[in-house]
């Protein structure tokens, strides 16, 4: 059996409504779970980036974004492993604030892991941490005896370590095409 | 049919900048794309663009279909008969539904297709309005691009793009859903060709340093085997293909959907491979020590058990699209990139070479499997007319230059078996979808693109039931095609796994069957004929041929006939069964 290992998959593409529709439907046909999705405007004009993480193996990766490269309103699509990019998640928490009050034991909490207090009301306190799922999931265990009332974590944020952009990429596959009088 | 004898009116596009509808426009962009026929039935949503047909009906053939799947089907058969794309036109919600089985189909077996929806104006979308469906979303996972266009002037840049996207690269169906205010909204005339969309790479520059890598494996293989498949035919390289395998002495297999893309007659071909293929080419895969494969993607019903698939042999893979390298069999050399230019730029680089032994040896298989299996099927002796017979005797009749078209079963491989093609582009079936109620609307399509040349659509009892209102258009316009209903009372290609792998349980196969020439003859006026008795068939299949409409033969064939050979699902291609 080949291992299962943690994926994250860059797509670049045009923005175009039902793409995101038509990038599931490539891995549910598949049976592989999405574990999170971040989607957002690139700073080329007008193309659009997904980050998508998922846990396959590589020859199921490997379909898969071969499967992506295919779609026409994708222009280019990536996989990496996590020691070839630089990735963040943002996790929110609510605590009730006279949970705060009670002790210091939050306030400790919030130094010790790098978080920081957003918001603070009579009813509730808002607190952020950014950093990766291990680093937020281990605050949330820490804040769960406060009464914790509410927890999000956004889905992963990447850039990439190799120095190629996509620019360039770009570039190569019009290059790598001919366009000369088939149509 | 009174009002469609009143002349068309107009004929010519307007200028640019002259304002239209969008259903006008659409219309225009439609015959900028050298659109000849559409096929299609109408309906509430699609109001305003039929009107607009209306006026232009001598500029293009519209087809009335009886159901919306056969207007799918017609049009994937135009389309591969004249390697252009096929254009269907319906409305909204059912009409829209009825055509999702003709897009997965013209999706898998990579069919250039543009089909319009109708849909409620953009003002109601999402609100279920009467005969609301989400086209978009239906169709995403069997189309190869959708797109909904809610404004006027959208529609010509987006109907460019659809034909582009449809025919270029790898082809596949394309569904285009126009809200009923974008039909009826005004804009300002104008036209041009999609020729490039940024994030599309439909054909990749052949790698030449590829081509001399399969150059070198092909001039030193000692025992070469070519598959084509329907990419050949794609792409237009017969030529180029047979150049290749006359010049290095190359036996050449056909696929299903590659059927015709070589001549049958040709002393180098040797059949087709797979699941009921002929027994060489099996056989010879798992001998070979170079296989080429080109435009074709190592379906399971040709590979049979993976891990048993040509392993002794180094292979080369010509495909257009990258996903399909190495997805199922591995590949020594990949060549991405259409058929037709990387084979001419292969070709300088082969040199003349002579396999005759290996070549031979197909021959000594091919006699082994007449003696077993083709012979005794086509010669048979007994009360029942198998339907070999009919097959092997309508390819003789016809010289093996009719189109032939079928639907999905036993009838279905037998013809793929029998039928001897000596002309191209002469084949159209469904394969990857195995779509029964395919072959009687893709005859329509067939004839409707090639009104010139012989057309003959086989057709099992099941199936036919399956689409048998396309009679009706058979009938209205006139449309010569020739129907041989190959009829067993059973749904026969279950029937045959019931047989050998369920212990003979016949569950709810065995079919209890109407008079279809009544239907035929009296129902909508096409001449018919049902025979039982093999003395009758020869004089019955000339007469078919001879007649000068559409004609259905109906003939009673065994009941209980098995196709052989076979590769039994899952097992090695060189363990083929002949009982
Ligand atoms: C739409 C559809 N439903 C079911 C099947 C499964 N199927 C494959 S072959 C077959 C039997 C076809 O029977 P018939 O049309 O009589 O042709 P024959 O095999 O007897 O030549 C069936 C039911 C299918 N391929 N397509």
């Amino acid at each position: 059996m080949e291992k299962v290992e943690e994926f994250t998959v860059k797509v670049y593409s045009e923005n175009h409504i039902g793409l995101l529709n038509r990038l599931t439907i490539i891995f549910t046909r598949r049976k592989v779970n999405i574990e999170s999705l971040t989607t957002s405007e690139y700073h080329l004009p007008g193309v659009h980036s997904f980050t998508i993480v998922i846990n396959t193996t590589e020859s199921m990766i490997r379909k898969i974004t071969s499967q992506i490269q295919k779609l026409v309103d994708v222009m280019k699509t990536f996989y990496y492993r996590t020691d070839e990019i630089i990735y963040q998640e943002i996790a929110l928490y609510k605590v009730p604030t006279s949970a705060l009050l009670e002790s210091n034991e939050i306030e400790q909490l919030v130094r010790r892991y790098n978080a920081r207090i957003l918001e603070v009301t009579p009813e509730y306190t808002a607190i952020e941490k950014t950093g990766h799922k291990e680093d937020t999931q281990e605050l949330l265990e820490k804040l769960k005896p406060f009464k914790l009332l509410e927890f999000v974590r956004s889905g992963r944020v990447a850039i990439t370590k190799p120095m190629k952009e996509l620019r360039v990429h770009l570039q190569e596959l019009e290059e790598a095409t001919d366009y000369s009088n088939k149509y | 049919m009174k009002t469609n004898d009143k002349k068309p009116t107009r004929k010519e596009l307007p200028a640019e900048g002259t304002e239209v509808t969008g259903s006008e426009a659409l219309i225009f962009s439609l015959m900028k794309e050298d659109v000849g026929t559409i096929f299609g039935y109408p309906g509430g949503a699609i109001m305003p663009v039929y009107d607009a047909l209306f006026d232009y009906r001598d500029r293009i053939n519209h087809i009335l279909v009886r159901h919306e799947q056969g207007a799918a089907h017609a049009a994937e058969s135009y389309a591969k008969i004249l390697g252009k794309p096929g254009v269907v036109m319906v409305t909204s919600g059912p009409g829209a539904t009825n055509l999702i089985t003709g897009l997965a189909n013209a999706m898998i077996d990579s069919v250039p297709m543009v089909a319009f929806s109708g849909q409620v104006p953009s003002g109601l979308l999402g609100t279920d309005a009467f005969q609301e469906t989400d086209v978009m979303g239906i169709t995403m996972p069997v189309t190869k691009w959708n797109y909904q266009i809610t404004k006027a002037d959208e529609i010509p840049e987006i109907v460019a793009k659809a034909f582009y996207i449809a025919s270029t690269g790898r082809p596949g169906p394309v569904m285009i859903d126009i809200t009923k205010d974008a039909q009826f909204g005004k804009m300002k005339w104008h036209y041009e060709k999609c020729r490039k969309i940024r994030s599309y790479f439909p054909y990749p520059k052949v790698q030449m340093d590829k081509v001399e890598e399969a150059a070198h494996l092909i001039n030193k293989a000692k025992k070469p085997l070519l598959i084509a498949g329907q990419g050949v035919l794609i792409s237009n390289a017969q030529k180029e293909l047979m150049q290749l395998v006359t010049r290095a002495d190359i036996p050449v297999t056909t696929t299903l959907l590659g059927l015709s893309s070589f001549p049958a007659d040709h002393p180098l071909y040797v059949g087709m491979p797979g699941m009921h293929g002929n027994m060489a080419p099996n056989i010879k895969t798992n001998e070979c020590d170079l296989l080429i494969a080109i435009g074709m993607r190592f379906d399971d019903r040709i590979t049979g058990r993976l891990d048993d698939y040509a392993t002794q042999a180094k292979i080369i893979h010509f495909e257009i699209d990258h996903s399909e390298i190495g997805k199922n069999v591995p590949t020594d050399v990949a060549i991405v990139a259409d058929a037709r230019d990387a084979l001419t730029k292969l070709l300088p680089l082969v040199k003349e070479n002579d396999h005759k032994e290996w070549v031979e040896s197909f021959r000594k298989e091919y006699d082994n499997e007449y003696r077993k299996v083709i012979r005794p099927a086509r010669e048979s002796r007994g009360d029942d007319i198998k339907m070999d017979e009919v097959v092997h005797m309508i390819s003789e009749k016809t010289d093996g230059q009719a189109i032939v078209v079928t639907d999905v079963g036993q009838h279905q491989m037998v013809v793929a078996r029998n039928y001897r093609f000596k002309q191209s582009r002469s084949f159209v079936t469904s394969g990857g979808l195995g779509t029964m109620g395919f072959g009687l609307p893709a005859a329509v399509g067939a004839k409707v693109a090639r009104p010139d040349r012989m057309v003959i659509g086989f057709t099992g009892d099941g199936g036919f039931q399956m689409t048998i209102q396309e009679l009706g258009t058979i009938a209205q316009h006139k449309l010569p095609v020739k129907m041989v209903l190959l009829n067993n009372s059973f749904l026969g290609m279950v029937r045959q796994w019931q047989d050998m792998f369920f212990d003979k349980r016949y569950s709810f196969t065995e079919l209890a069957n109407p008079e279809f020439t009544k239907i035929a003859s009296e129902g909508y006026g096409i001449a018919s004929k049902f025979i039982k008795k093999r003395e009758d068939l020869e004089s019955a299949v000339e007469e078919m041929l001879a007649h000068k409409g559409p004609y259905l033969l109906e003939v009673k064939v065994m009941k209980e006939q098995n196709v052989f050979p076979m590769v039994p699902a899952g097992a090695s291609v060189s363990n083929m069964v002949t009982e």
